[in-house]
């Protein structure tokens, strides 16, 4: 029926080539559709408890999106008439900021103070250029003592100063209200550079991190996947040394990339820094395709058939195992549907249905097109032939050594596994590359912490913020939360509070407390809230109700693991001292990622699982073989295995793509041992040879091919492990190890296994017929 | 009485469109009459129901007593008391608004039983964690903006004037808001504000309409929306009285001093 069919196609190769060129420009078409998400909240599916409570903690208060200047004059004092007066300036630009709902810096914090009977709030810094050196070093002193001013806006040192602009982006177009948000910050931050040559001025904040997420999946689509085509090319001449194969597999990876990317523009599935590698691993898997169907033409070639029946006899002879492979790649892709993180879905679904392409355009296209094409000369030389049978020979009397050494190393190796520490440090996702990345390490060196814990915490009653019993706790967990080694900042009411009561008495320093009654409380707010401008309420502090209010710790930059930590004592703290508050759970961003590695790890095993069933499956249809069927899921499942181990001996932190690469790699690894074993059961069956010289067999047709995917996938991982984004990196370097190990298991330990199932076969045939004849001496 | 009002509109209508006005006069001449129709009213005052909602519907709700003395040649006098919240129960604000000038303002403390007077430069804040920025209830005096007509416009049922108002104050939280004026009763019906950045941040939606001592119509709700943030609040004016023999001692900071 395939020989039918591949004649059919032979036949009209020229229709075939036209109708695929056209629906892939049918598909390509959706190019137009695609876009990019870059909103880090893409990280987290929507039932994700982490991120209902925070977004429900910014419903209640504000929306946390900021962006952060950090600024550092170079004669190291913030406190000069000229740095002030360009503090006061840039904070009356940055209120233009598109989206911004609010600046703070230390110009325009409100300053409350009292004159008798009057109260006075107003900017800290009112027209710079003006002040007199006293008044400046009046401010300076009033700057450093302000718990809301040190650590947040500026440096206790006071070299560096800060300028916060929260962001509140509607949401229509995130992608482009980001893009608008930066290009403006950018543009005044340029702006001021070149007035100001000696300010070092940097760029952080949530919304900067979106955007680096952005930048990296542009760059990253920019470099990596031309890069990967090139690569591509060059392996493939030096492989196959011939200039029409690398002609046809080419144009067998274009048009299954721009189908496939076309498909998700149509499908709208969004591109993100987790997705954008989708193209590149495609082009891998495209390749492998490409070259077991060439090789096998060229083989069949090189032994003088003509070009068409050489053609249909290869796709007869390869389709099941092509078929095979491609639906457990694609099953293996798809099981990252499990995951916890939408990226990873796309990116699994992207690739299945390019797979899928790839697999339809690999059984018309490719054929039509390659026959169509002059035939290479001497595509394989008898010299290749005979490494491979040497390597063969020396697996097949050396096959036990081989396993006891190997099973040795994969023990080994399996044990180091827990030696991996969880961790998801959003800010490390951007290499040291990634202006983000410097501009954010550089903040937490020297202004504040970019690591955050939000609590609210709740009186339980409206109005109940200003009980006295309940300012006096919310003091004391700050209090505690301060003396922590990972803190650098904690933003609490009750600070406002002891300085409105301090104002309250005639700025006398002895009322810097608490306000004893609620009364009290409630009316030195009322009074500070009427007397804020525009945009610098209290309402991110602040519930509608006045019956709870928000805390905020800004940390160090600390790992995900201590993080939770941190976290875990806050807890008990509040257990102990507030029972009232247990519940209320630290929130936000770091906790957000802190948590996500987790989580998609442990959605991730229903994935494996899934994976490990169908393919388990497919391999017993294939081989018509339970026994070899299951047996043959070593070799594919102890790579993955080992490479955590060698990840934990050399890395030894594992982020969120670690959940995704098992399932992912168990696809791609199961298509080596298809080839090899349908081609060692056909060498077994149809041609009756000895399991010896199967194996020998086996090793002759398709070593080469195996060795050549091998190294093509192993190199495109590896330019993935080129990306500036961490997560990306890490998946491609534990996919590549991956593979490595994967060819070597697959060339070590499938043919021991293969001569143990054998051996057992002998073993039982032996014994019936032992019993049979037994049994019929018995009769007699 | 309506009658002559009848007249004089249409008058002023017929004027307005037998002069080639600049928009800017028309815009004027608009605000001219909607502040003509509200002067005159001598005192009055009023209960306010102030419920804010957040993003996820929670509200919760102040109340307050409005007093309002009308000054000739200057801004009104307004106190405001609170009744609840319990523990801002007797706070009372008193506030002599100018025009131009900042206005002045003092607030009693019943916790501290003292008068403090606070610096109004920022009236763009909040009013008690509301979306209404004080400058947004103060006293509207018409000299606090230039004005300028921007077109006719059916706002749902009412026929309407769209007029553009922006700030002549310093330190106004707005770069200008956009006003529906109800071409009937010379009132508004909506105002959209925009924010320093010349964003939509806000609308202001006015309704139930009641008309006192045959002259006065005052909104007995106001609908405050912030698109930004997706809070909201609404005002409930509730027992309107006109011409309650309030004097200037009345509104005096002693006065203040000694408010229940």
């Amino acid at each position: 029926m395939v020989q039918a069919y591949a004649q059919y196609i032979l036949q009209q190769r020229w229709l075939i080539v036209v109708l695929c060129l056209s629906l892939t420009a049918l598909a390509g078409y959706g190019i137009q559709y695609l876009h990019f998400k870059s909103d880090y909240r893409m990280f987290f599916s929507e039932d994700n408890p982490q991120l209902m409570a925070y977004e429900s903690l910014q419903k209640t208060y504000t929306r946390d999106d900021n962006v952060l200047l950090v600024i550092t004059p170079a004669d190291g004092n913030v406190f000069t008439s000229r740095n002030l007066a360009v503090a006061e300036q840039l904070t009356r630009n940055l209120w233009q900021t598109p989206h911004s709902t609010r600046v703070d810096s230390i110009t325009n914090f409100q300053h409350s103070y009292a004159d008798g009977d009057d109260l006075t709030v107003k900017d800290l810094v009112i027209n710079a250029a003006k002040l007199s050196d006293a008044e400046i070093a009046q401010i300076r002193e009033y700057a450093l003592n302000e718990p809301l001013l040190v650590n947040r806006l500026v440096s206790p040192d006071s070299r560096v100063m800060g300028f916060n602009v929260v962001i509140q982006r509607p949401g229509v177009n995130l992608d482009t209200e980001t893009r608008d948000v930066t290009r403006f910050v950018r543009k005044q931050a340029d702006q001021l550079k070149l007035q100001y040559p000696d300010l070092d001025i940097r760029i952080t904040g949530s919304v900067m991190m979106d955007t680096a997420f952005a930048e990296a999946s542009e760059l990253d689509m920019r470099t990596l996947t031309p890069a990967m085509l090139a690569v591509i090319i060059v392996v493939l001449w030096f492989l196959l040394k011939s200039a029409w194969s690398v002609l046809a597999a080419t144009v067998m990876i274009t048009v299954s990339l721009v189908a496939a990317v076309g498909l998700a523009g149509w499908l709208d599935i969004a591109f993100s820094p987790s997705s954008i590698p989708a193209p590149t691993i495609l082009l891998t898997l495209v390749v492998a395709n490409t070259v077991h169907i060439l090789t096998g033409y060229y083989k069949l070639l090189a032994k003088g058939k003509e070009k068409i029946q050489a053609m249909a006899d290869n796709l007869s002879g390869n389709f099941k195992a092509i078929f095979f492979t491609n639906l457990s790649t694609a099953i293996g892709f798809l099981s990252m549907n499990f995951s916890e993180s939408p990226p990873f879905r796309d990116l699994g679904n992207i690739t299945a249905m390019g797979v899928g392409i790839a697999f339809m355009f690999a059984i018309s296209l490719l054929p039509a097109l390659v026959v169509s094409l002059p035939a290479p000369k001497n595509a394989f030389s008898a010299r290749s032939n005979q490494l491979w049978e040497r390597l063969a020979n020396n697996i097949l009397l050396h096959g036990k050594k081989y396993f006891i050494l190997l099973s040795v190393l994969v023990m080994a190796l399996i044990a180091c596994i827990p030696l991996n520490t969880l961790d998801d440090e959003y800010v490390k996702y951007f290499d040291t590359s990634v202006q983000f990345r410097q501009d954010t390490d550089y903040t937490t060196d020297h202004l504040t912490g970019i690591y955050r814990i939000d609590y609210s915490l709740k009186s339980g009653a409206e109005g109940g913020i200003n009980d006295p019993g309940f300012l006096r706790t919310v003091d004391a967990f700050a209090e505690w939360y301060r003396q922590q080694p990972e803190t650098i900042h904690v933003f609490a009411i009750t600070d406002i509070l002891k300085r409105l009561n301090q104002n309250m008495h005639g700025d006398d320093p002895a009322w810097y407390r608490l306000p004893e009654t609620s009364e009290m409380a409630a009316q030195y707010l009322l009074v500070f809230e009427m007397s804020l401008p525009y945009g610098l309420d209290l309402n991110d502090r602040i519930d509608v109700a006045k019956s709870a209010t928000r805390v905020t710790a800004s940390l160090h930059s600390i790992s995900s693991q201590q993080v939770i930590d941190l976290e875990k004592r806050a807890q008990s703290w509040l257990d102990t001292y507030a029972p009232e508050f247990a519940h209320s759970d630290g929130t936000g961003t770091t906790l957000l990622f802190a948590h996500i590695g987790q989580r998609n790890i442990v959605s991730m095993i229903g994935g494996v699982l899934f994976a490990i069933g169908l393919i388990s499956v497919l391999l017993m249809f294939v081989l018509k073989s339970a026994s070899i069927g299951s047996l043959s899921l070593i070799p594919n499942l102890i790579p993955a295995g080992m490479a955590f181990g060698v990840w934990a001996l050399l890395v030894g932190q594992v982020g969120m793509a670690s959940s995704v690469v098992i399932a992912m790699t168990l696809g791609i690894l199961v298509d080596d041992t298809v080839h090899f074993l349908s081609r060692y059961q056909y060498a077994r069956e149809q041609l009756s040879l000895s399991p010896e010289d199967a194996v020998r067999y086996t090793f002759i047709t398709v070593g080469a091919a195996l060795w050549i995917t091998s190294v093509v996938l192993i190199l495109g991982f590896l330019i993935l492990a080129l990306s500036s984004f961490k997560i990306n990196q890490e998946m491609g370097m534990l996919t590549a190890i991956i593979f490595a190990l994967g060819l070597l298991a697959d060339f070590l330990l499938l043919p021991p296994i293969l001569m143990f199932i054998e051996k057992s076969k002998a073993c039982s045939a032996n014994k019936k017929s032992l019993r049979i004849q037994s049994a019929t001496t018995l009769l007699k | 009485m309506k009658n002559i009002i009848l007249i004089i509109v249409s008058v002023l209508l017929i004027s307005i469109d037998g002069f080639a006005q600049t928009p800017e006069e028309k815009g004027y001449a608009i605000q001219a009459e909607v502040n003509r129709r509200d002067n005159g009213f001598v005192d009055s005052m009023h209960e306010a129901y102030m419920t804010l909602r957040n993003a996820r519907g929670e509200e919760s709700t102040r109340l307050f007593m409005v007093k309002t003395l009308e000054v000739e040649g200057d801004g009104d006098k307004e106190i405001g008391v609170f009744q609840s919240p319990a523990d801002v129960r007797g706070t009372a604000v008193l506030t002599h608004s100018h025009g131009l000038e900042p206005d002045d303002q003092w607030l009693y403390l019943p916790s501290l039983k003292r008068v403090k007077r606070i610096s109004t430069v920022n009236k763009s804040g909040p009013f008690v964690g509301s979306e209404f920025a004080f400058e947004d209830i103060a006293s509207w005096e018409l000299e606090k903006y230039t004005y300028k007509y921007l077109r006719d416009e059916m706002l749902g049922e009412y026929d309407t004037f769209v007029v553009e108002n922006i700030p002549a104050y310093e330190y106004s939280g707005y770069t200008r808001q956009v006003e529906w004026i109800d071409k009937t009763i010379y009132q508004p019906r909506r105002i959209d504000f925009y924010d320093r950045k010349n964003e939509l941040l806000k609308t202001l939606i006015f309704s139930d309409y009641e008309l006192h001592i045959d002259r006065f119509w005052k909104a007995g709700k106001l609908v405050m929306t912030n698109h930004q943030n997706g809070k909201s609040t609404e005002l409930l004016r509730k027992n309107y009285k006109f011409r309650n023999g309030f004097s200037d001692r009345d509104f005096s900071v002693d006065a203040l001093r000694n408010i229940r």
